[in-house]
């Protein structure tokens, strides 16, 4: 250890009002390596990274930037130090082209033309020289989340980074995606540059980390070599407990059908059919996975099932009713009056409005039970009481039903969401992306609570872009693309075989590495 | 009939350009996410001290630059209010239009002791029109001269900045570093800070640029439209230069276009005053007043799609939530 390290952090230390976001950190982090930091939902993470980033600032503590000690006033000053960073929620204009956003804050002079005709020339060659593929003329809301985080880390090239702060930047990747990332920022630090990598995925910090940090409630526990390292230390340091990275389940014992799709098709906003004639069924007791990559009709299917989507054509039987999906009007309401629960896919634009408390989103949806309403007046405590109960058996945190959703971090929104709907008992439970941005404890418990549900009998719909999930939870797996169920396999179905039904190849055929289709 | 078409074109030049002025400052603001419907008070404010100043002067110019300095002022106590403390734009908004509206007459009444009003201006208090060269003789020149000398030559050189001020606006904004950062600030603001801009700075100096022009708009109210300043001149100016930037979908040659039709409707409305219409009758004038709002709210509903205002607009850039 001889050497002086890139980035040094000493005794950092953060609060947002009463939330100790950061604790007395200190954080060494080796020129040319690639540190992983992990940590549960809320563990401050993305906190510490800011303050590094000079997005936020420190209450106490010393930066040190290779091995002279700095104050960060602004980003300003962190990219004049050589510090980029590609932020979870990315940071980006959505109505500006790729190439505007790219020069932001990095024009050469007060006219424009110039430094977007550099920055043009500069793209290219980083394109060539890293395979970071995008069109400059693209608008930022055109494009897939996959391209528009090419476009922060073209970004952050484009500053000439040495250290690369990465925050969650598989979360949105499908597979072959997040290859392609790993891929790149291996040759980003044979070129001797520094990469600060943020995951929530173990797997991913064995395969491409040299070194390990773990937080937890704010404070830093640990940090390890990767190589002297395992999946199983790491989770019970990121916990504090040991924690099962595979689920505990008896085989199903399924029973009749409770739910049958028959030949169901739609159409999107746009014209293009999305689900192509889609017939399958769910029984009592089982849960039935649906892999592939995203944007190949998973997350229409669950719309249209759920009520929220209207179909073209298709039958629903759902305990022994049938509905004609094509002429149906019934909506989201109407299909969880038939004990048919959703959590779905994107908790923030579907699950949860945000700016409300955490116990009026417990009931959101259900509201106008008569348990919780009188038709004019809410039962409010009622209502209190149901989320007071909810937050403790979910160990949802902060334990506070008054708190905005807004406030939880994206683990316990998610467990919110959960909670809602599994403590209904519904008969048929669709569940998309369930543990999309979650720690692994809170995933442990999600899963477990799924399987527990299965064992009451009860039928469930889950859909994942996550292999792992599907091949965990799933007692029978789909596989969709292009809109139409490829193949079935059943529980223990091998990961090669399903990566390429995934892809829509049947036979020896090789994924391709461009997970976009450009 | 030409003729009567030229005067109406004529007149209606002269009535949008205040409203272009002030919908352009408008655009400054909002495209920098801090809505302002203090518009209306800035042009108040700053016609009240180009025509005070004015009148003690005896300087147009000095004029115009003590209406710039009113309303740049009014501009920066409403950054003060929602880019520094983070409070809220509408209330803020609303403060400046009463502040203006009640102070102005007080000093008006306190100093000039005419009824808030300030004194006829002295010679040289005022900007006169401009008569282009050789206007007299192309006069009569069928049609290129009533165009030339009626609607092009012959109007006071605030008017013709704020002609000028139309793409020079749509340069700032789409051509320099600063319309950039602008408009992304008023988009994104996290992308602007993370890219290491400083984010009160820009919406400070949008807020500057929304002062000076509403000082222009104000100014001109005064010192070169009228001749001196009189209790509540605006009467509604600013709101109409507020529905004229959501009209033009916050675009400056979608403004001019917007205030030019406004102005327009003005115009038609003081001509048809007192004339009866075939078949209708006389119509009151308060329905040609109404009929820029009725217009945008329409149009608004159906026509022209959706207004998408600046994404980060009214919303105060607050980081650390606590
Ligand atoms: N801008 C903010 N204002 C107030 N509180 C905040 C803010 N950002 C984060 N927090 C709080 O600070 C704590 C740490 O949050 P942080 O985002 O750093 O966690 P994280 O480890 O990145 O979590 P995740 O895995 O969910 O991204 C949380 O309790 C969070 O609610
Ligand atoms: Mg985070």
């Amino acid at each position: 250890m001889s050497e002086t390290p890139a980035i040094e952090l000493r005794g950092i230390s953060k609060s947002f009002g009463p939330v100790h976001a950061n604790r007395d950190i200190d954080l060494v982090v080796k020129k040319g390596s690639i540190h992983g930091i992990i940590g549960e939902n809320g563990a401050g993470k993305s906190t510490l990274m800011s303050i590094l980033y000079g997005f936020y600032h420190a209450d106490d503590g010393d930066i040190l930037v290779n091995g002279e000690k700095v104050t960060i006033a602004d980003s300003k000053a962190a990219i004049g130090m050589g510090i980029g960073m590609v932020h979870q929620h990315f940071m980006l204009v959505d109505n500006f082209t790729v190439l505007e956003n790219v020069v932001l804050g990095a024009e050469d002079s007060a006219m424009l033309a110039g430094g977007l005709d550099r920055a043009r020339i500069e793209l290219k060659r980083l394109e060539e020289e890293y395979e970071l593929r995008v069109d400059p003329d693209a608008l930022i809301q055109d494009l897939p989340v996959g391209l528009q985080q090419r476009v922060e880390i073209l970004k952050a090239l484009y500053r000439s980074a040495e250290v690369l702060i990465l925050d969650e930047p598989t979360g949105v990747l499908t597979p072959p995606e997040a290859d392609h990332l790993f891929k790149i920022l291996e040759v980003l630090k044979n070129e001797g540059k520094t990469i600060l990598l943020i995951t929530h995925k173990l797997r991913e910090i064995m395969a491409a980390t040299d070194s390990v940090s773990v937080m937890r409630r704010g404070e830093m526990v640990a940090t390890r070599e990767t190589r002297n390292t395992s999946m199983e230390e790491l989770a019970e340091l990121m916990v504090g407990r040991s924690v099962l990275l595979r689920v505990d389940k008896k085989p199903a014992v399924p029973a009749e059908p409770v739910m049958q799709v028959e030949n169901l098709s739609v159409t999107d906003q746009r014209g293009v059919q999305v689900v192509k004639d889609v017939s399958f069924s769910v029984r009592a007791g089982e849960i039935v996975g649906i892999a592939g990559v995203s944007g190949n009709g998973q997350s229409e299917l669950l719309e249209t099932l759920s009520g929220i989507r209207r179909a073209t054509g298709g039958t629903l039987r759902i305990n022994g009713q049938t509905i004609d999906l094509g002429t149906s009007t019934l909506d989201a309401a109407d299909m969880r009056a038939k004990s048919m629960g959703h959590v779905p896919e994107d908790r923030h634009r579907m699950g949860l409005i945000n700016s409300f408390s955490e116990y009026e989103n417990s009931i959101l949806g259900y509201h106008r039970d008569p348990a919780y309403s009188s038709g004019l007046l809410m039962n409010i405590s009622a209502i209190k009481e149901n989320a007071v109960a909810e937050i403790e058996k979910y160990d949802i945190r902060p334990p506070n039903p008054m708190l905005k959703t807004a406030s939880f971090s994206g683990g316990n929104q998610q467990k919110i969401v959960l909670a809602r709907e599994i403590e209904r008992d519904p008969d048929v439970l669709l569940v998309g992306q369930p543990t999309r941005g979650v720690d692994i404890g809170a995933i442990e418990f999600i899963h477990s609570r799924l399987v527990e549900l299965r064992d009451a009998g009860k039928g469930i719909l889950l859909v994942s872009v996550e292999l792992d999930e599907i091949r965990a939870l799933a007692d029978r797996i789909l596989v969709m693309f292009d809109g139409r169920i490829v193949g079935e396999r059943g529980a223990n179905a091998d990961e090669g075989e399903l990566g390429l039904l995934m892809a829509g190849v049947e036979d020896n055929a090789k994924m391709s590495v461009e997970g976009d289709a450009r | 009939m030409f003729e009567t078409l030229i005067l109406i074109l004529d007149s209606t030049v002269r009535l949008s350009t205040p409203l272009l002025l002030a919908c352009l400052a408008g655009l400054y603001s909002e495209r920098s996410g801090v809505v302002d419907i203090g518009l209306e008070g800035k042009m108040l404010g700053a016609a009240f001290g180009a025509g005070a100043v004015a009148y003690i002067t005896a300087n147009a110019w000095l004029g115009l630059l003590a209406g710039i300095g009113v309303s740049v002022a009014l501009g920066l106590l409403h950054g003060f209010a929602s880019i520094s403390n983070r409070g809220n734009q509408i209330v803020s908004g609303v403060a400046i239009n009463f502040l203006a509206a009640g102070l102005t007459a007080l000093l008006g009444q306190t100093w000039f002791r005419q009824g808030g009003r300030t004194p006829a201006l002295p010679e040289g208090g005022r900007f006169r029109d401009i008569v282009w060269p050789y206007a007299e003789q192309l006069r009569d020149v069928p049609v290129i001269g009533p165009l030339y000398s009626e609607l092009l030559s012959g109007h006071n050189i605030l008017v013709y900045a704020g002609f000028i001020a139309v793409p020079l606006t749509w340069w700032v904004l789409f051509r320099t570093r600063f319309g950039l950062r602008l408009r992304a600030v008023g988009e994104n603001p996290a992308a602007v800070d993370t890219a290491g801009i400083s984010v009160a700075w820009l919406r400070y100096r949008a807020v500057i640029a929304c002062g000076i022009l509403c000082g222009f708009a104000g100014a001109y109210l005064s010192i070169a439209q009228g001749a001196g300043f009189g209790v509540n001149m605006t009467a509604g100016k600013g709101f109409i230069a507020l529905a004229a930037l959501i009209f033009a979908k916050w675009r400056p040659a979608s403004a001019m276009f917007a205030c030019l039709l406004f102005g327009f409707l003005d115009a038609v409305a003081i001509r048809m005053q007192g004339q009866e219409v075939p078949g209708i009758g006389e119509i009151p004038v308060q329905f040609f007043q109404a009929l820029p709002y009725i217009l945008t709210v329409i149009l608004l509903a159906g026509f022209i799609g959706k207004a998408v205002p600046p994404k980060a607009a009214g919303i105060p850039y607050l980081k650390e939530r606590s």
